[in-house]
């Protein structure tokens, strides 16, 4: 069984005990525990079934690479799944569940699944359920999707809260073990700004656990002295807990800070996402144990070797009584010598080599009694939810037992793959290294930067120096290399007097023993997680799967949340050896960020719930909170599409305000109208080129209404200008067209027209405006105001400055609904105040506010285009007959000539006409004219579509625009326009102008 | 006058450092040549200091000129005397060219005071700008965006920051620094 040892415990608090509990089960642990090593401290070895066979799984990793140890932890708003039990920090209250399996960890119906194994091989879901087609969609994969899957999803919201932070520095180290200390420490000396990150709670990495000394004192001393340097220095930020979840162009990283997961009821953020700015980064990774593949590799118990040793000295755990080491390299027998050396059994050491001479570790292991077989492997793992035992072979042969020897512990070393996910990330290429069969950076080919140069350096066992006094004077000149290419020089401290411990050279093994039948080949794992074995590589290979990235998405191979990184190396050698290749030649997958995964919450930081989205209010907001809008989304504004009172729907509300604006008086927030200001001495020659229209004849005092076409001719906005004086217009845009039209400016100004005499600015925000509608409009301004704004002195299509309810206003006297009808703006600050005093002044006039949606029946009802409706970007002012806004006079101006092509002019362009229905509904919005006959697709042919479609309550009856072929030449000819649901509209083609044809409302 | 209110009307919170809706301010757009003599008497008129060098901001008393772009200032002045500055861009550059406009309304400007190391923090975690003390000293200024909308940043003194915003989105910016400066939240990179 696995239980705490009396002793030991180098991460451990003993003082402090910490309760949590396991599907259900009350235990207890201390703090530092991780989840992993609490449970194995309790007994607990399965802690989850695998994905497809459902076969038990245990822990087999004591850190960011472990495949099975995902768990659900928390209840409720705070649940989350798939946590990795050897990286989350134990804490009082923990509540965890294990994942995958129905009805119970111990008792899974799925695990028949494992049964059906030689019948469930890789593809095996492709090429069962291919056929019939319609089959996947709506009967495969609804099951399959049921019975698959690792954890549940969270019901409910997230309570916690998550944030980002920027960050600059000019050397980032990831990794905070004894490489990326020595790293940072060297960098900081040369005065760079340096930024140190490392993803557990702890610095100094394994290397206390590997033991060793430099200077004559133990790697633990040395790792806190210089935790103790660091801290000290001001030009040093450390952060521990925070891993390094990708490297990105430019110098760019992600670093994931766990602020709050070991303290769940302290205040602050639960996540930090660190957007660091990096001018050179260090990675100092580390490195990752290989399983080796034999039958039976995934019986709980079977465990990496440093894994096991972790758990000793770390957490004082030892994992089983009886320990079988089975390795290709020496240093697994460091686990060994320590079992041994806290009183634990380890019956043999299964080496792999045949090697002449004992290396001094060999040579250790022996002399504290431990029997070494050299040349042994593991033919199977004996045991179904616990190890017992193991058959041992000859690697050389087929797997013919030799002796059984019983154990409840296996520690299998394959060797070190460097973790190079960092250093790939951003093109950072590999070179295959013979004597520890691993990829390394390749240091001449480094993720480069704007300038070609590199920036990134890798540092220690990252980079392929796997011994300890190789790890440090790797990690000093990469700390010196970054630094200097940050532009901090400095030299290389003294080399550090590391104890040399000689290793004997490991030997490749990728499959034990060597030759592995089938039966074997089914039960040797690859990927723990996703239950790839190294038959499904086989099988891969055999069925054409050359490319390793074909072979890992037909197998799955490293595609599960641990992203490969037990099987990878392992997984491709396979392939490899199955191709006939050398293992460099097949390469390997790609290296994507995030390393380890990373909270959603996390990436999207502050923007939730109030935060999500900037939603922009006008000055007059408030008040249409507090009187019932409606509101709809325009471009980031919320405006009013009605104001319901109380009773009322939302089509009475709307038809109530039309009614009362054509009767008597209405007033409508029109603030978020786009406004420029266009100034200089070549502004009306500038404007000329942007309108289709001539604006420069424009009289101070007046307006014009105009169009703005792109180069391609078709219609992008429109609005009223205003002449304020000799060199200065107000051009107003429709209110999503504000930005794109103020940059549209803006980018002629300073890519064309540089030298003329015109400067832009958007004044938008400045003004709060308001429409001021109806028969009624003038005399409720003339209660506000003594200028005279008669018709004489304020003409339609004119403005004035005018003193309104004791402000400064500028009176528009323009329409767009056909009444009577002025657009007031005053200063933002006092919208809100102008608003209050025209309500006030037009109660006598029955005033109602209205919203976008009567705004858009009043101009449908005169016949008054609007972008985005009439508009789709294909069509072009002359399809919706505003001809007489175009000049014929001007030389030119943006658009003119592409309206001049052959299909701009062809006559058989849609034209804008109106459309009456015979019975007075409303068309469908959309909706297609057909015609006779069928196109080459075999559809209806089509003639016309609607682009504009309301109840009129002014007219009370369907009235529509749309564009039709030929259509001002057909007035009085039907359409039929059929529904959805396959009824047929019938509509007459009429004038667009359906109400007050003469103007005679807007013109008193 | 009392029909004038701001956008949030002087709204404040606190959290770690306090952050301040700092009413009207009066604000002026000046674009024109920014090397030419009669552009910097110009800025001198109204501002009272110095022409800001790119990327910086000259303060006074009673404002401000700030570097928007190549050709572009913001000025900063009492609210009340906006017209009466435009008014004397207006006669000192007379023929040359420029464009000075009222901006005051279509902004709304925050201060953010407390912990000159944590003011920062509650920016750093909104603007992808290096604040750090080195890199961005009183006297800088940075046009960046906050989250998702534009803001410009710069230091009125060591513990304060002033973040300058579109008036429709002051709700959205307020809520943004108020979160940032939620109690617990304190990154401790910047502040020690």
């Amino acid at each position: 069984m696995s239980t705490r040892l009396a002793n030991g415990g180098r991460l451990l608090d003993r003082g402090r005990r910490v309760d949590f509990t396991f599907n259900g089960k009350r235990m207890n642990g201390y703090a530092g525990d991780t989840i992993a090593s609490a449970l194995l401290a309790n007994d607990q070895m399965m802690v989850g079934r695998s994905f497809k066979y459902h076969r038990p799984r245990g822990v087999v990793a004591s850190g960011a690479e472990e495949p099975n140890g995902l768990v659900g932890m928390g209840t409720g708003a705070h649940f989350e799944p798939n946590q990795r039990v050897t990286t989350t920090e134990l804490y009082d209250g923990l509540t965890a569940t294990s994942q995958n399996h129905w009805p119970s960890l111990e008792f899974d119906v799925g695990a028949i699944n494992t049964s059906l194994a030689r019948f469930l091989p890789a593809g095996f879901y492709y090429k069962m359920f291919i056929h019939p087609r319609p089959f996947w969609k709506h009967v495969y994969e609804p099951i399959i999707r049921k019975s698959a899957g690792l954890g549940k999803a969270p019901d409910q919201r997230d309570p916690d809260t998550y944030e980002h932070f920027y960050a600059f520095c000019d050397v980032l180290v990831i990794g905070g073990g004894v490489a990326g200390l020595q790293a940072a420490r060297t960098a900081a000396t040369t005065g760079a700004k340096v930024m140190l990150i490392e993803q557990t709670a702890h610095w100094g990495g394994r290397a206390p656990v590997d033991g060793g000394t430099i200077g004559g004192q133990p790697v633990g001393t040395f790792v806190d002295d210089l935790v103790a340097e660091l801290s000290a220095m001001d030009n040093v930020t450390m952060r521990n807990r925070t891993m390094g979840a990708g490297v990105y162009d430019h110098g760019y990283v992600l670093g994931y800070e766990r602020v709050g997961d070991h303290q769940p009821e302290a205040q602050g953020p639960r996540h930090r996402l660190w957007r660091i700015r990096a001018a050179q980064i260090v990675t100092a990774t580390g490195a990752i144990e290989r399983p080796l593949s034999f039958a039976g590799n995934d019986v709980p118990g079977v465990m990496l070797a440093s894994a096991v040793r972790d758990y000793v000295v770390d957490f004082g755990v030892s994992v089983g009584d009886r320990t079988v080491v089975v390795t290709n390299n020496d240093d697994a027998y460091r686990t060994a010598i320590t079992l041994k050396k806290v009183g634990l059994d380890v019956p043999a050491i299964l080496d792999a080599r045949v090697t002449g001479q004992d290396s001094p570790l060999m040579a250790e292991a022996k002399s504290l009694g431990i029997q070494v077989l050299l040349g042994r492997g593991i033919s199977s793992v004996k045991g179904v939810k616990r190890v017992t035992g193991v058959d041992v072979c000859s690697q050389s042969g087929e797997g013919a037992v030799l002796e059984e020897i019983p154990c409840d512990v296996v520690a299998m070393s394959g060797g070190w793959s460097p973790v190079v996910h960092l250093w790939s990330h951003c093109g950072g290429k590999l070179v295959w290294d013979e004597a520890t069969s691993a990829f390394r950076p390749d240091v001449t080919r480094a993720p480069t930067g704007a300038r070609g140069e590199a920036f990134v350096v890798p540092a220690g066992a990252a980079n392929g120096a796997l011994l300890l006094g190789d790890v440090l004077s790797d990690a000093t000149s990469a700390g010196i290399a970054a630094a200097k290419a940050a532009g901090h020089e400095g030299t290389a401290p003294s080399a550090l007097d590391v104890e040399k411990i000689k290793e004997a050279p490991m030997a490749p093994v990728w499959m034990m023993p060597q030759g592995a039948g089938i039966k074997k080949r089914q039960k040797a794992w690859l990927d723990y997680q996703n239950d790839v074995k190294v038959s499904d590589i086989q099988l891969a290979a055999r069925e054409g799967y050359e490319s390793v990235e074909h072979a890992k998405r037909y197998t799955t191979l490293g595609m599960a949340t641990d992203q490969g990184k037990l099987s990878n190396i392992n997984g491709l050698a396979i392939l490899s050896d199955s191709l006939g290749q050398p293992i460099p030649q097949t390469g390997t997958t790609t290296f994507r960020p995030p390393y380890t995964p990373i909270s959603m919450a996390a990436i999207t930081g502050e923007a939730r719930d109030e935060r999500f989205q900037p939603l922009r209010q006008t000055p007059i907001h408030e008040w249409h909170v507090s009187n019932g809008a409606f509101f709809e989304p325009v471009g980031h504004w919320r405006r009013p599409y009605t104001y319901q009172k109380p009773g009322e729907t939302i089509d009475q509300a709307v038809s109530r305000e039309v009614k009362a604006t054509r009767a008597s008086l209405g007033m409508l927030d029109a603030s978020t109208l786009g406004k420029l200001v266009v100034k200089g001495k070549d502004a009306g020659k500038f404007l000329d080129m942007l309108y289709t229209n001539v604006m420069s004849s424009l009289k101070p005092g007046r307006c014009r209404y105009g169009l703005m076409c792109g180069e391609n001719g078709f219609l992008s906005d429109d609005g009223v200008v205003a002449r304020i004086d000799e060199d200065s217009f107000l051009c107003h845009t429709t209110t999503g067209g504000a930005e794109r039209i103020h940059a549209h400016m803006e980018e002629w100004l300073q890519t064309e027209w540089w030298d003329w005499d015109v400067y832009v600015a958007n004044v938008t925000e400045q003004y709060a405006q308001i429409a001021v509608v109806g028969p009624h409009a003038r005399d409720t301004l003339a209660k506000l105001t003594d200028d005279d704004i008669s018709a004489e002195a304020l003409p339609f299509m004119a403005w004035k400055d005018i003193t309104l309810g004791g402000m400064q206003a500028r009176a528009y006297r323009i329409s767009f609904s056909g009444e009577l009808s002025y657009e007031i703006a005053v200063k933002a600050s006092e919208g809100r105040a102008l608003w209050d005093a025209l309500l006030a002044a037009g109660s006598t006039f029955n005033v109602t506010p209205y919203g976008t949606e009567a705004l858009h029946i009043m101009r449908a009802e005169k016949g008054f285009i609007m972008i985005g409706d009439e508009t789709d970007g294909t069509v072009i002012p002359q399809d919706l007959g505003l001809n007489w806004a175009i000049s014929k006079k001007k030389e030119d101006y943006i658009g003119k000539r592409a309206q001049a092509r052959s299909h701009m002019t062809d006559p058989a362009r849609w034209k804008l006409v109106g459309l009456e229905t015979l019975d007075g509904s409303v068309l469908p919005d959309g909706a297609y004219a057909t015609a006779v006959g069928t196109n080459a697709n075999g559809q209806r042919e089509t003639q016309g579509r609607v682009t504009s479609t309301y109840h009129s309550p002014t007219l009370e009856r369907g009235i529509a625009m749309g564009l039709v072929l030929n259509g001002p030449d057909r007035m009085g000819e039907v359409l039929e326009f059929p529904r959805l649901d396959g009824a047929v509209i019938r509509a007459k083609i009429v004038d667009a102008v359906f109400f007050d044809k003469d103007g005679e409302k807007q013109n008193v | 006058m009392s029909n004038s209110v701001s956008a949030l009307n002087g709204a404040s919170a606190n959290g770690f450092v306090q952050i301040r809706d700092m009413g009207l301010q009066g604000m002026i757009t000046l674009r024109g040549d920014l090397s030419g003599a009669t552009l910097k008497k110009a800025v001198q008129g109204a501002a009272g200091g110095d022409m800001p060098g790119t990327g910086r901001i000259s303060l006074t008393d009673t404002g401000a000129a700030a570097w928007m772009s190549p050709d572009e200032l913001l000025i900063v002045v009492p609210y009340a005397e906006v017209e009466a500055k435009l008014s004397d861009i207006g006669s000192t550059m007379a023929d040359a060219h420029h464009m000075a406009v009222n901006v005051s309304d279509a902004r709304c400007m925050f201060s953010i005071t407390g912990d000159g190391g944590l003011v920062r923090e509650v920016l750093a975690k909104l603007m992808p700008v290096d604040l750090s003390p080195e890199a961005f000293k009183v006297g800088q200024f940075r046009r960046s965006r906050m989250a998702q909308v534009p803001a410009a940043v710069w230091m009125a003194s060591d513990g304060e920051a002033r973040v300058v915003c579109f008036r429709s989105v002051a709700q959205y910016v307020f809520d943004l620094l108020k979160g940032a400066a939620a109690p617990g939240s304190e990154v401790r990179y910047m502040a020690r």
